[in-house]
């Protein structure tokens, strides 16, 4: 288990995917689903600091990371971020048509093209809590096909 | 010139027609307003061909890949082209999975570039 408690500051993104990949490369992740696994990593933080907390850095994040049995094809990964922010709106929560080129709104699209299944939710006591999971024989897919493919709800990229 | 944050090193090279930026590290949330401010402040002095050597950056995130597109309409404002050069094998798949290898000018060398 990867346990963090961090602030919502994007001074800390560097040593939280030094952190993901080392745990990544102890639990026998290939060293390209060890870069998709800290992307997603990385773009599910960003958005946190961002569009949650709008950032500030005073903010709470709790991050785990653990190997289960049950991700969707078997054995896999699922991290768990956690967040304590105000007034987000998951319905509003979504990606730009990769169609549509500009800067913004790709965070979510590679969340869901690296990771098999993405799922947001109100936490109990306020803010969202995150879930992501990744078999180990899953590797990242086109963007718009993942957007299909997984999880119901979606969060606006941090592009 | 050299501009650097803690992640992101911006080497900055000017010829006759060409501003050659070169990006040693990552480019992430945190750098990614150095590497916009560096950019900006260049483009004051215009010029026909803006190439980013990519060679050197191990990672890039959606605010990276903004960052470029922001730069790429920037530099197309005032005429100019930008072209991306030497991407590694996990930052090209970023832009991959964004859809926008076929957005911009990728080249395999900076000579390539000059000459694209």
């Amino acid at each position: 288990l990867l346990e963090l408690d961090l602030s919502s500051e994007a001074t800390v993104l560097p040593e939280v995917r030094d952190q993901v990949r080392d745990w990544a490369a102890g639990t026998g992740w290939s060293e390209h689903q060890i870069g998709e696994i800290t992307l997603a990593v990385d773009e599910a933080l960003s958005n946190v600091i961002r569009h949650g907390y709008h950032n500030q850095p005073n903010g709470k994040i709790h991050f785990e990371c653990k190997m289960i049995d049950d991700a969707p094809s078997g054995r896999g990964l699922q991290v768990r971020i956690r967040d304590f922010c105000k007034n987000v709106d998951l319905s509003k929560i979504c990606g730009r048509n990769l169609d549509d080129i500009r800067p913004g709104g790709l965070g979510v699209h590679l969340i869901k093209a690296m990771m098999e299944k993405v799922e947001y939710r109100y936490a109990p006591g306020g803010g969202v809590e995150l879930t992501m999971q990744k078999s180990m024989n899953h590797v990242a897919q086109d963007a718009s096909a993942a957007d299909e493919d997984s999880g119901s709800d979606q969060q606006d990229g941090g592009a | 010139m050299k501009r650097s944050s803690e992640s992101l090193q911006i080497e900055i090279t000017r010829e006759s027609s060409i501003l050659l930026i070169k990006l040693l590290g990552e480019v992430d949330m945190r750098s990614s307003p150095e590497l916009r401010n560096a950019i900006t402040s260049e483009w004051e002095q215009p010029c026909p061909r803006l190439i980013i050597d990519l060679s050197s950056v191990s990672y890039v995130d959606s605010s990276g890949v903004g960052t470029l597109v922001e730069a790429k309409r920037h530099v197309e404002r005032t005429d100019g082209r930008l072209i991306l050069v030497n991407l590694q094998p996990r930052v090209r798949s970023v832009f991959e999975i964004s859809h926008l290898v076929q957005f911009f000018t990728i080249c395999q060398s900076v000579d390539e570039a000059r000459e694209a």
